[in-house]
């Protein structure tokens, strides 16, 4: 591979920021604890007396269970309780909820069938739980398990989306007829209809998203505890939430009361979405402490990761786009059936639909859109939100419909874009699809990344290329995400069943030090040190003196935690409000202490001055003063200097941006490399430049992952065959090549700061780019698509059918 | 997972202790997945580690020695080994990750035979002799199947001989998750005549590729093999390669390998 | 049980151990150290690398007993009196972490890459890695850290 060189054009900035506030590229304050192997992870944790989970676990796709026997392995060696579905049923637990309502075409609700957290009569994926033996030791309890005797009569299984909406196909649920979960549509389909009776030319795309197996490094975890004293439980799990697994736990599976259980997400290594979501495994350890007065403690091995973590992607679709004859976009019509798997996971309804859809606009003027989408049960694992959800989904498909429609009307690649952009002064935007975007500008993204990558300069690799034998091309994909979310009015109208505000307490020390409590989570986005810099450059305070602290109900107020990109611009938010607050408390005080008015008070470079006079109270001594209130209003103001807030946005933040990619692929064997690769972003105002970047390396790697090697396939039967890292391929680091990223930002219209979010753009923005440049490459051979993943056999085989390598 | 261990005092140690329930453990990177994933479950495991004499690398004229606990990070590193057979050098420096080259042996490898695997292609495409406590075995008699060797119970491989070749490469695609050798070629020519071995795509594990050999005699060059054909009917089938993309991948690896030896 | 005696992070241990027990188990759950992380179970993550006599393995592909007089270190050994290994420090100047699972591994792996070719390219660093996984930094940055954390190691 080449070595392409490695540094970014953030680095070279020109632009240094000084200091340790917005802008400023501050090393992060939590590493030193993971360099040193001193974070503290689920798995290390380990609690007196503690027992151990193993689940005996579906090895087929579907059946009834017919006999559990279980009496041989609770006399084995060690055993404590071996639990089944009889036991949940007894016990009158509720099933796992879905969070995401869905009304359908005709006010058609989505079918939403129980979801128990130990089987209960009927298995419908491989990895379903049908009991779990505790045991001293975790080898007992495996031992154990083996002598569980389970008889599965099994049946016919639908393992992917074609073949559950075959005639007579199985049925999953039997409450759902032809396996559809719901049948959703949005946009206006008579004006779609017209704008294509009125084109002048339709690009046609039948298009798959493959689905993906999310594979945080750390597998989950949960070691659940409970005091017969007190009545409290504790669970420490592996979150991206603690606050959304206690409400949905408590309120909904195991029937305990909320203040009565502490959620803990401790350090937690990689989500990815799949620690969203509420597993069976969580509750079952937490029943079981109860039920054992004992801990119990369950890590994942990384082969239950691979058939019980929630998946993503996984779409089938149609899209057609209708252009006039100068090829203005007129009209897009999308087709999509999107896999849900054997349940319905907490937000399984939602990603394929209010992620999706209103996403279709992408950059576009596009006056006209319709999109319908069937969400269908298969006997697989559960589907939900994997970087990026919903919205990868609708930029691949949009930016492959956008790239062959250049190809078939004879415009680059850049100008149909350029033709169809909304421009920056057409803001706020209002797309047919509901979303609204509020800034961006797609122009400045593009050209600054046609510069970066050097576009001009291709058709000379391309020659060089192709004499080493190699077929060069280009792809690009100019996207557009909706993040930060959300505004719980908009989504409960949507089908929400939950606020998606955050909240801050910012807790000012008499020493003046800052601790921040964030209902946010981080499992590797920087929060510890992101929110430091908004409260070293709004209070002043040295970044030493500033505690983040986030992943614990008993510490923290209340939070929605981290997903959709939202820690910044909803979590963010609320620390800003929260510190306002402390800052015109503040100026009372400042202003008692100064003898001034209130009034003349401002606060400045971390110090509370009277204007237009040299007085001025450094920050720490206000807060002195607030705990040490001897000089203090105390008749019309309370001591202490503490300040929550709660925001709630007004609307989705839109970032957006240009990823070009170039590949390399050699014909003979269909090996595609991805030899550059630029992305230049726009994700409104950026706190610390080195941690954007880091986000967007790994959302693009992700995004090159699903381009070019990772697939989830079950066979037929509905066995999982990609089960291991052995036949899952994951990217490695010879796999990527080093990035060229960038970022041209404008400024988010209804937050303070001005923000947008970075976790997902990457895994976003990427794939089209990669798959677009494939079918660049190949074209001269005839090669019009290329399928995710585009394996070295799927592109030989794209070849191949275009004639064969010339 | 429950097993004794015994670490062998001697080759005859452990030669006494192999056999029946027992395993013999050599770098274990292999043997231990297979027991931790339940594949595997011996009763005994008879580590071979200590024995120093298992281990090493001499060249005496035109015959290059290995010991069977050798590991594949010192054949990589191997100066003897670089100079007599760089192809057996490079094949070695790319099994697995670095950690598997820091534990994983030669003798582990052959013993184990897997269908995917490296070494058995340079043992036949370079014609070695596999020498064990009881004999010496042909390397063209020495593979007898999917992960079955003609090694008889309890039999050690102590070492593996090889001519040196005047001319050898060895091309590997791999099957990209788990990185073992979709398809593997290693081509030679030398004392042991003129061999093309493929490992990781036939049906039943490493063979030699007769047909190119016999179009390669009058000619080693890429060009030669130009007129052949793989067929399908031999070749293995998953996820990653249906039978006919292998049999395509197999002629072109081969005239990677070739025209690689062919300098 | 069987007893082992090896050296971790320049601390001679011994103790009684089930000869199944995995090197990585015996080192998170005898000795506490809870640094080296369990990723995978089948010899791919690369979460659970320590250096044993100076080379990277997988601690959990190895068993204990098979450690029996081995030198052993791990992440909590890199640091000396508080001051990072040049490589921890070349993490930490570069964000070659975020979320931290995969770091402990990719550290070992990187120090032995280092050692063993000081002048090490870009190329033979992305492939001196590929037996560590990392889903978050896209391996951009900790390929930049490698370099410099070699650079510096080579003083």
């Amino acid at each position: 591979m080449p070595d392409t060189g490695l540094d970014t054009d953030l680095e070279n900035a020109e632009q240094v920021v000084i200091g340790n506030g917005i802008g400023a590229r501050v090393r992060r304050k939590e590493d030193k604890r993971f360099l040193t192997g001193k974070g503290r992870y689920a798995d290390d944790i380990n609690r007196p007396g503690q027992t151990h989970a193993y689940f005996v676990r579906s090895q087929v796709a579907h059946a009834d269970i017919k006999n559990l026997d279980t009496s041989a392995a609770e006399k084995a060696e060690g055993v404590i309780a071996v639990l089944t579905g009889a036991d949940v049923a007894a016990d009158e637990l509720g099933g796992l909820p879905c969070g995401w309502g869905i009304m359908g075409k005709n006010d058609v609700p989505m079918h939403e069938p129980p979801h128990p957290i130990l089987a209960i009569g009927t298995v419908r994926h491989v990895g379903d739980p049908i009991a779990v033996v505790i045991a001293e030791t975790k080898k007992q309890a495996k031992a154990a398990a083996q002598l569980i005797d389970v008889t599965l009569e099994e049946k016919p299984a639908v393992a992917n989306i074609r073949a559950a909406l075959a005639d007579g196909a199985p049925l999953v649920h039997d409450g759902a007829p032809g396996n559809v979960a719901f049948d959703w549509e949005i946009g206006d389909r008579a004006a779609m209809e017209e704008a294509f009776a009125n084109a002048a030319h339709v690009a046609e795309i039948d298009i798959d998203n493959n689905r993906l197996i999310p594979n945080a490094i750390e597998p989950r975890v949960a070691v659940a505890e409970f005091d017969t004293g007190t009545g409290d439980y504790t669970l420490f799990v592996t979150s991206q939430n603690p606050h959304v697994h206690r409400l949905l736990i408590a309120a909904f599976v195991l029937h305990i009361p909320e203040e009565k259980f502490r959620v803990v997400a401790p350090d937690v290594g990689g989500g990815f979405g799949s620690k969203i979501f509420p597993y069976p495994e969580e509750s079952v350890v937490t029943w079981a402490a109860a039920k054992l007065g004992r801990p119990v403690k369950w890590t994942a091995e990384r082969s239950e990761s691979f058939m019980t973590d929630a998946h993503g992607r996984d779409h089938v679709s149609h899209a057609e786009l209708a252009l006039d004859k100068d090829g203005k976009f007129l009209a897009l019509k999308v087709s999509t059936l999107a896999n849900l798997g054997g349940y319905v996971s907490a937000f399984g309804g939602a990603v394929p639909t209010f992620l999706y859809a209103p996403l279709l606009a992408g950059t576009y003027t596009t006056p006209a859109i319709y999109c319908e989408v069937k969400g269908v049960f298969t006997h697989t694992v559960p589907v939900d939100a994997y970087r990026g959800a919903g919205r990868p989904e609708a930029t691949y498909l949009l930016e492959r419909l956008v790239d062959r429609a250049a190809r078939e009307t004879g415009l680059s690649q850049v100008d149909i874009r350029r033709k169809n952009f909304i421009q920056p002064d057409a803001f706020p935007y209002q797309t047919p699809v509901a979303s609204c975007y509020d800034s961006g500008d797609y122009e400045a993204t593009l050209s600054s990344a046609l510069k970066k990558a050097d576009v001009d300069g291709f058709e000379k690799r391309k020659a060089d290329a192709a004499l080493r034998g190699k077929k060069r091309g280009l792809g690009f994909s100019t996207y557009l995400e909706a993040c930060g979310v959300a505004p719980s009015a908009v989504a409960g109208q949507l089908g929400a069943r939950a606020g998606l505000y955050e909240s801050a307490v910012v807790r000012v020390h008499p020493t003046g030090g800052v601790t921040v409590f964030t209902g946010t989570h981080s499992h590797g986005q920087s929060h510890e040190t992101t929110f430091a810099q908004l409260v070293n450059d709004r209070l002043g305070v040295g970044l030493e003196h500033i505690e983040v602290v986030h992943g614990d109900t008993a510490r923290i107020q209340f939070g929605m935690g981290t997903y959709g990109s939202r820690s910044l611009a909803v979590g963010g938010e609320a620390l800003i409000r929260a510190m306002d607050k402390v800052i015109e408390k503040g100026k009372k005080i400042a202003a008692h202490l100064m003898e001034a008015s209130e009034n003349d008070i401002e606060f400045e470079g971390g110090s509370f001055k009277v204007t237009g006079t040299d007085k001025e109270t450094p920050f720490g001594a206000v807060a002195f003063a607030a705990y040490v209130p001897h000089n203090y209003p105390l008749e019309t103001l309370e001591p202490g200097l503490e300040e929550t807030a709660f925001f709630d946005p007004l609307n989705f933040t839109f970032p957006g941006g240009c990823h070009i990619c170039e590949v390399e692929v050699d014909p003979a064997t269909g090996v595609t490399e991805v030899v550059n690769f630029t992305a230049v972003d726009d994700v409104g105002r950026v706190i610390n430049p080195m941690i954007v970047e880091g986000q967007v390396h790994g959302g693009v790697t992700q995004g090159i992952g699903q381009a070019l090697l990772e697939g989830c396939v079950y066979d037929d039967n509905g066995q999982l065959l990609t089960g291991s890292y052995m036949d899952y391929t994951m990217p490695r680091a010879d796999n990527v090549p080093s990035y060229n990223v960038g970022t041209e930002l404008t400024l988010c219209a209804h937050n303070t700061l001005g923000v947008k979010g970075v976790g997902e753009v990457g895994a976003i923005g990427s794939p089209p780019a990669v798959i677009n440049a494939i079918v660049d490459a190949l074209s001269d051979l005839g090669v019009t698509d290329v399928s995710m993943p585009a394996t070295s056999q799927n592109v030989w085989r794209a070849i191949q059918a275009a004639g064969g390598a010339k | 997972m429950s097993f004794a261990y015994h670490k062998a005092a001697s080759v005859n140690d452990a030669a006494s202790q192999a056999g029946g329930d027992a395993a013999l453990l050599a770098g274990g990177m292999t043997l231990l997945p297979a027991i931790k994933l339940g594949l595997s479950d011996p009763r005994r495991l008879v580590d071979l580690a200590d024995l120093g004499e298992l281990r090493g690398i001499t060249r005496d004229g035109d015959t290059l020695t290995i010991g069977s606990m050798t590991r594949h990070a010192d054949v990589a590193a191997s100066a003897e080994v670089q100079g007599a057979i760089p192809a057996l050098a490079k094949l070695a420096g790319g099994i697995g990750d670095a950690q598997v080259r820091h534990r994983g042996t030669i003798g582990g490898s052959i013993a184990n035979n897997d269908p995917a695997a490296d070494y058995p292609a340079a043992c036949l495409g370079l014609g070695a002799t596999i020498v064990t406590t009881s004999r010496e075995i042909a390397a063209d008699d020495f593979f007898t199947g999917l992960f079955e060797t003609a090694l008889e119970e309890g039999e050690i491989i102590t070492s593996v001989r090889f001519p040196v070749p005047e001319k050898a490469a060895y091309e590997k695609f791999v099957q990209p998750a788990s990185r073992f050798a979709l398809v593997g070629v290693f081509a030679a020519q030398g004392p042991a005549g003129t061999r093309v071995a493929v490992t990781g795509a036939g049906l039943s594990g490493v063979y030699r590729a007769s047909d190119m050999e016999a179009a390669l005699e009058s000619d080693f060059s890429a060009d030669a093999i130009d007129g052949i054909t793989v067929p399908e009917d031999n070749m293995a089938a998953d996820i990653h390669a249906a039978a006919d993309y292998r049999a395509h991948l197999v002629k072109v690896i081969a005239g990677r390998a070739i025209a690689a030896a062919a300098g | 049980m069987t007893e082992v005696t090896m050296t971790v992070n320049g601390k001679s241990v011994t103790a009684d151990v089930e000869p199944d027990t995995l090197l990585a188990d015996f080192i998170r759950q005898n000795l506490s150290l809870t640094g080296t992380h369990v990723g995978c179970d089948t010899s791919q993550c690369g979460a659970c690398c320590v250096l044993v006599d100076g080379d990277s393995m997988k601690s959990c592909t190895m068993l204990a007993v098979q450690a029996d007089g081995a030198e052993i270190t791990t992440i909590e050994g890199l640091a000396t009196n508080g001051t990072f290994h040049p490589m921890q420090q070349a993490f930490h100047d570069n964000h070659a972490l975020q979320c931290g699972f995969c770091t402990p591994g990719m550290l070992i792996s990187a120090i032995d890459l280092a050692t063993k070719n000081p002048d090490i390219s870009e190329s033979e660093i992305r492939h001196g890695l590929e037996g560590n996984l990392c889903r978050c930094t896209g391996y951009h940055n900790i390929v930049k850290a490698v370099k410099a954390g070699a650079d510096a190691m080579r003083g």
